[in-house]
């Protein structure tokens, strides 16, 4: 008889896959935001499109994973918690498609004393999704390693805080912005890339919680 | 006509037996939604009956000394007895022994039958009613502490300790049936045995089908269709009531019941702990049903005990007092209308 059948072992890659899609949406974030800002729209737009591609099928697998588990009666006692933490790492890389997305279809000015923070403000965002992704790894193997990585999370979170409001800051203090509208889409963008480490760090308190009940 | 209507008590106490005994070794698993209830019921079902027509001759037999009974109509009341007993516990959800049922019913036939009451029994029955739940409950605290330890300090992935945890308490039903019906097809058809109607029949070169095993296939039915229509409301009272059980501590209460159930039982542990010049459990009949609800209550307590539900425990407790007394005063009543009636 094998240890872990093969519907179980599907579902475990599944996971796997599901949580690699989210680390490569974010590196390709990453990509995507450097050549928006470095003007190079073609490259933008494409790792744009393959975010979206992504965030789909993400979507399909979570709907996926979670009808299985359910079908198959699994994990009965972390059955909620493991769908609601899938839903919540879901929302991570849904806020990554609709950021993207915007630059694509606002097309936001490119100022070049704002450039360095958008991308740093990008740089930290997706870092902290890639922690926040090692943590809800541990929760399915070895729960013990989850609160080093969300205290990481939250250090780069409150880092990411500090680089949205440095970045506002400039743009409404600044005499280059002449149209005040333009100061708010600045204020706009930073806002909506900070929401990403905002959804990280959700994940990660929700994942603190699980975790105890998965150690109990 | 006289002999199917006669046997149809066996029946009914298999029947009974199957709806209530199932919780004993599938409730945990099935209160933890680890295993759907058709599935427990379809694998007890037929390993009770395996069980029953393969290894359940013995049993048969000694119940049917034990009781010293001579005639069908005798056999019918001592089964029709401990079955309605039994059947009315399961109604009310109550996880009972059917030992202690059918012991009871003897015990009134003796008294009925002014032969001496065999009182050491009697304080077996007594005794096993604080023995077999407090060592059990004991036995799966300890382990349930020493086992989440272990898993704590090395974690396995959650996706392969549910498929473990499965697998496990699907084996240990399996095992757990098969034993439920070697030893408890005795109860039901042990008062038979020596009135069976049946003849042994010859199925072919050195293979019979004897006159027990016709009974205890029949019997072996009965358990199961018992446990195929009747059997959910006691498990999940086994299961899920008394205290919410996660799949490990389902898998740990099974695992600390089947211990001690071999503690008690096995003549081979006894000899070589004698042989290590080690202290011995006594060999005495411990029931299944208290050794499980005790199992899920030392579990409760040694976890948390503030989600215990203390009024079915409550409940649970006054069904093992009554199930002997109620068999007991049924029989005796149903013997003295016999009597009366002057019937067979």
């Amino acid at each position: 008889m094998k240890l872990i059948n093969p519907r179980t072992k599907e579902l475990e890659a599944d996971i796997v896959h599901f949580l690699s899609l989210v680390d490569e949406s974010a590196h390709l974030f990453q990509q995507a935001v450097q050549s928006y800002f470095d003007g190079r729209v073609e490259d933008f737009e494409r790792d744009t499109k393959s975010i979206s591609d992504k965030e789909h099928i993400a979507d399909d697998l979570r709907r996926d994973i979670k009808f299985r588990i359910y079908a198959h009666m699994l994990i009965p006692d972390f059955r909620g918690d493991v769908l609601g933490l899938l839903e919540s790492v879901d929302n991570v890389i849904d806020t990554m498609k609709k950021v993207s997305r915007s630059f694509s279809i606002e097309t936001p000015v490119v100022y070049s004393f704002l450039k360095e923070d958008f991308i740093n403000l990008s740089c930290v965002c997706v870092e902290t999704v890639l922690e926040v992704t090692k943590a809800a790894r541990a929760y399915f193997t070895d729960f013990r390693k989850i609160n080093e990585h969300l205290n990481r999370v939250i250090a780069m979170e409150r880092d990411a805080d500090a680089i949205e409001e440095r970045l506002k800051r400039k743009a409404f203090a600044s005499e280059e912005i002449t149209v005040f509208s333009r100061k708010v889409h600045m204020r706009y963008f930073a806002q909506r890339i900070a929401l990403i480490s905002d959804n990280a760090q959700e994940l990660a308190e929700r994942l603190a919680i699980i975790a105890i009940k998965r150690s109990l | 006509m006289l002999d199917p209507l006669f046997l149809s008590s066996g029946l009914f106490f298999g029947w009974s037996l199957g709806a209530n005994d199932a919780a004993n070794v599938w409730g945990p698993a099935v209160g933890a939604r680890m295993v759907k209830f058709i599935k427990a019921a379809l694998l007890c079902g037929l390993f009770v009956t395996l069980g029953s027509v393969l290894s359940g001759s013995g049993g048969s037999h000694t119940i049917g000394a034990f009781a010293s009974i001579k005639t069908l109509s005798g056999a019918f009341i001592i089964a029709f007895s401990a079955a309605l007993t039994v059947f009315w516990m399961t109604r009310m959800r109550m996880p009972v022994s059917n030992t202690h049922a059918v012991a009871g019913s003897i015990i009134a036939w003796n008294l009925f039958s002014a032969t001496p009451v065999d009182y050491q029994t009697l304080y077996k029955i007594v005794g096993s009613w604080f023995f077999s739940p407090l060592l059990t409950g004991i036995f799966a605290a300890l382990l349930y502490k020493l086992i989440s330890g272990f898993l704590r300090r090395r974690p396995l992935h959650i996706l392969l300790l549910d498929s473990l945890n499965r697998k496990a308490l699907i084996i240990a039903g399996i095992l757990g049936s098969y034993s439920l019906g070697a030893n408890n097809i005795g109860n039901v058809i042990g008062v038979f045995v020596p009135v069976s109607p049946f003849q042994d029949i010859v199925l072919g070169p050195g293979i019979l089908f004897s006159s027990t095993q016709q009974l205890a296939l029949i019997g072996g039915l009965s358990i199961g269709l018992g446990v195929l229509t009747y059997s959910k409301k006691v498990m999940l009272t086994v299961g899920k009531d008394i205290y919410k059980l996660s799949p490990l501590m389902s898998f740990v209460v099974i695992l600390s019941s089947s211990l001690v159930l071999f503690l008690f039982a096995s003549k081979e542990l006894q000899n070589l702990m004698i042989s290590m010049g080690l202290p011995t459990f006594p060999l005495v009949p411990i029931s299944s049903s208290q050794s499980i609800v005790g199992g899920v209550l030392g579990i409760g307590l040694s976890e948390n005990l503030y989600n215990i539900n203390y009024g079915i425990l409550k409940r649970i407790f006054l069904a093992w007092i009554t199930t002997p007394v109620a068999a007991g005063l049924l029989s005796f009543l149903l013997f003295s209308l016999r009597g009366i009636l002057g019937a067979v």
